[in-house]
């Protein structure tokens, strides 16, 4: 990588099962303009908008971007739609800093969103196609056997999957952006949830949200000319494989493990359970957060679910916090999804994720997945220059 | 992170493309990929191991399925994993996003597709979803429609007349019969052509695009891996690209000012220098907008393909003005070339490639 790159502005919505106050260019423009008013930037600072999302029949618009180009200020700019599932917010903001790290352009405004109300997702994504076997339960039908599988190839107990989800809905209460704030969530209130694809509870997956993310990206000379400390990007990687094909580890795919590889190896991080202090991690079922500690490797093959019992990834008294913000599991407009991870992490070391905010952070971990968990993004920030 | 200079010069060294047709009957996207990919690395001896970056271009909507790019993927085969990303647009932009891959210096090479096939689904109500959710789409106007406005508002501003229109069309499909991929051809005066009736005033049916099925694909590489997998790379010399507002109220649909700024932002001047120019405008009257927009004189060879006239594969139409314009390059017949890519309705946003044989000296 060339250029440097940092995040200098950053900005989310309320996110919230249906957002009717406003349009689809209402809420893009809502993430937006605070992207923008964080970095102390008007629209016309702006040189180019890289919008993503996931796919388009979640809202029922084709490329919905050449619509809101007006609401994003991208008149007379160069505009960008990316879509790669749901890794997409992720994806998308790695696009965008590409455009400042070839020294294309200076100032990006990056955003991803979801207004899932408009439609409905569990439909868009069960679409009959000839010759393919139908999917008809939606995405948690997709992963609930791999993480069933998971679950025998660990040994992990049953109610691992019930730790995660109370945790991060206790943090999404720090969180007065997420989507989901259940005051009294405890431990017999999940166990006690009903079973929606065994072994995942209903209070075990994640949400179905409108909402949006949006971040200003800049390069050296804007970031030093910023007000707020900036957020340098260390390391960023996308990685993709098959879907399926016959000896393919769906449980911890190569993947995944090639991404966060070629991201530590570009950040110099060596082991990065002591020297990440911060992650957001793409969890939209709670099993997923185990199962990424392995895959990102913060723990052994086996052991991630020893670490989530332990406590280690909680925001109170964990040493490598997962998901301070509540993660996909307490907020989830999917395609804006990925971006909230990366946008939090910047937040983190950035030191402006108020109540949520984890003391000290110096580099921090954003990850985002999708499809049948075979597309991976993910980026290192950190408060020293690279 | 590696250290590689910014700007490094990338270039096209190969190209390939589907037969463009009315309708693939017999095989699905995958299916239609597969040759294309094929072809475009034995065409340079490199297969997918080669590849620093995959980049693809396609639409959920023409298939009709979420996640189609997914699927489409398999075409490739992307294992051991690969770099890979997807944009929702034509390929031409999927091409955009890999130079500027390369550009950072992060990877020498990139494979960029697209595909699009539009025969399964009615193609003028699918359009009509692309249009402002609120105020535009409830009304369902065909893409036909919003391009007769444009064509009309072109004849009352007195740029343009019906017969103008026609000489595009004649042209365009006279020179598509040497272009062995091309879906329409044929060699019909214009005279003979305004004998056509009108599908939407005053668009007679030669002045509309052909619906297509299609894919095309396009190696990229950087520096001197270029000149290693192709004796005559064609460089990207600049490449740039704009948006206009989506209101068709609020523009004048006579000009085309995005792509003007683009072909600046590519580094070509108001007159456009180049011996070839392969332009996506799927209407005839737009042509002739574009051709103002750029600066295009009389010597330069306009769409020598046939253009997008000829066939018109959504998604895939833009990449495939690259991958031809680069041709003229990689074959000898041209020195410096053009390539525009369009999306959105009345010509909304437009890309700018300029190619050349000489390397550039590193600008945009």
């Amino acid at each position: 990588m060339a250029e440097r790159c940092a995040v200098i502005g950053a900005g989310q919505t309320k996110h919230a099962a249906k957002r009717e106050d406003v349009s689809i260019a209402g809420l893009v423009r809502e993430a937006a303009e605070r992207a923008l008013e964080d970095a102390a930037m008007d629209w016309g600072d702006i040189d180019a908008v890289v919008i993503g999302k996931a796919p388009d029949m979640f809202e029922g618009v084709m490329m919905p971007e050449l619509y809101l180009a007006p609401a994003l200020g991208a008149v007379g700019k160069p505009m960008v739609r990316v879509h790669t599932a749901g890794s997409v917010g992720g994806s998308t903001a790695i696009v965008a800093a590409h455009l400042v790290t070839s020294g294309v352009h200076r100032r990006v405004l990056t955003v991803a969103f979801e207004k899932q109300s408009d439609s409905d997702a569990m439909w868009a994504l069960s679409v009959p196609q000839p010759f393919s076997a139908p999917l008809l339960a939606g995405a948690g039908g997709y992963f609930a056997p791999i993480i069933r599988a998971y679950m025998r190839r660990s040994g992990a107990p049953d109610h691992i999957g019930i730790v995660v989800a109370v945790k991060d809905r206790k943090q999404a209460l720090k969180n007065p952006y997420a989507h989901l704030h259940i005051e009294d969530i405890s431990f017999e209130m999940v166990r006690d949830s009903i079973m929606l694809w065994d072994p995942i509870r209903y209070l075990e997956t994640c949400p179905s949200s409108d909402g949006a993310a949006a971040m200003v990206l800049a390069d050296e000379d804007c970031a030093a000319a910023s007000p707020r400390r900036p957020a340098w990007v260390h390391g960023m990687a996308m990685r993709s494989e098959p879907t399926m094909f016959a000896g393919r580890d769906q449980v911890n795919p190569q993947a995944g493990r090639d991404c966060a590889a070629d991201v530590y190896a570009q950040a110099g991080i060596t082991d990065p359970r002591s020297q990440i202090d911060v992650a957001e991690v793409y969890v939209p079922f709670s099993w997923y957060e185990p199962m990424w500690l392995e895959n990102l490797g913060f723990a052994p093959d086996g052991e991630g679910w020893k670490l989530t019992d332990s406590g280690a990834t909680a925001l109170d008294g964990g040493d490598i916090p997962w998901n301070c913000s509540g993660g996909v599991l307490s907020s989830n407009p999917i395609g804006a999804s990925g971006m909230l991870r990366f946008l939090e992490v910047a937040l983190q070391v950035r030191g402006q994720a108020g109540a949520h905010q984890v003391d000290g952070v110096r580099r921090a971990l954003g990850h985002a997945y999708g499809g049948g968990s075979q597309f991976f993004s993910m980026w290192v920030l950190g408060t020293e220059k690279p | 992170m590696s250290a590689a200079p910014t700007g490094r010069p990338v270039a096209v060294v190969s190209f390939a493309q589907s037969p463009q047709v009315r309708r693939e009957d017999h095989r699905n996207e995958v299916e239609m990929l597969m040759p294309v990919v094929e072809e475009v690395f034995s065409r340079i001896g490199v297969t997918k191991a080669d590849m620093g970056f995959v980049c693809s271009g396609s639409s959920d909507y023409l298939v009709g399925a979420p996640f189609s790019f997914v699927s489409a993927l398999d075409a490739v085969g992307v294992w051991p994993p690969m770099r890979e990303s997807h944009v929702e647009m034509d390929g031409a932009w999927a091409l955009y996003e890999a130079w500027t891959m390369l550009r950072a210096g992060d990877v020498d090479t990139a494979l960029v597709y697209s595909f699009g096939r539009s025969s399964p689904g009615q193609l003028a109500k699918i359009l009509a979803l692309q249009l402002d959710p609120y105020y535009l789409a409830p009304l369902w106007p065909p893409p036909t429609a919003l391009a007769a406005l444009q064509a009309r508002a072109v004849i009352d501003a007195g740029r343009a007349t019906e017969e103008d229109f026609a000489e595009v069309a004649a042209r365009s499909r006279r020179q598509a019969l040497a272009n062995p991929h091309a879906q329409l051809s044929g060699d019909r005066a214009p005279g003979e052509l305004m004998k056509d009736d009108y599908v939407v005033s005053p668009l007679r049916r030669h002045a509309l695009p052909p619906i297509t099925d299609g894919a095309a694909a396009v190696v990229l590489a950087a520096g001197e891996r270029a000149t290693e997998l192709c004796d005559r790379p064609a460089w990207i010399t600049g490449i740039d690209h704009r948006i206009e507002t989506h209101a068709l109220g609020a523009r004048d649909l006579t000009s085309s000012p995005s792509t003007t700024l683009a072909a600046r932002g590519a580094g070509l001047g108001e007159r456009a220098a180049v011996d070839v120019a392969e332009l996506h405008a799927p209407y005839a009257h737009q042509e002739l907008i574009l051709r103002d927009a750029l600066g295009l004189g009389a010597e330069v060879s306009v769409n020598p393909s046939g253009g997008a006239l000829a066939a018109n594969a959504l998604m895939v139409a833009g990449l495939i003005r690259i991958g031809e314009a680069a041709q003229r390059i990689m074959d000898g017949s041209a020195a410096r070339a053009l390539a525009h890519a369009t999306s959105g309705p009345c010509l909304q946003q437009n890309l700018v490639c300029a190619l050349a044989a000489e390397t550039p000296s590193g600008g945009r």
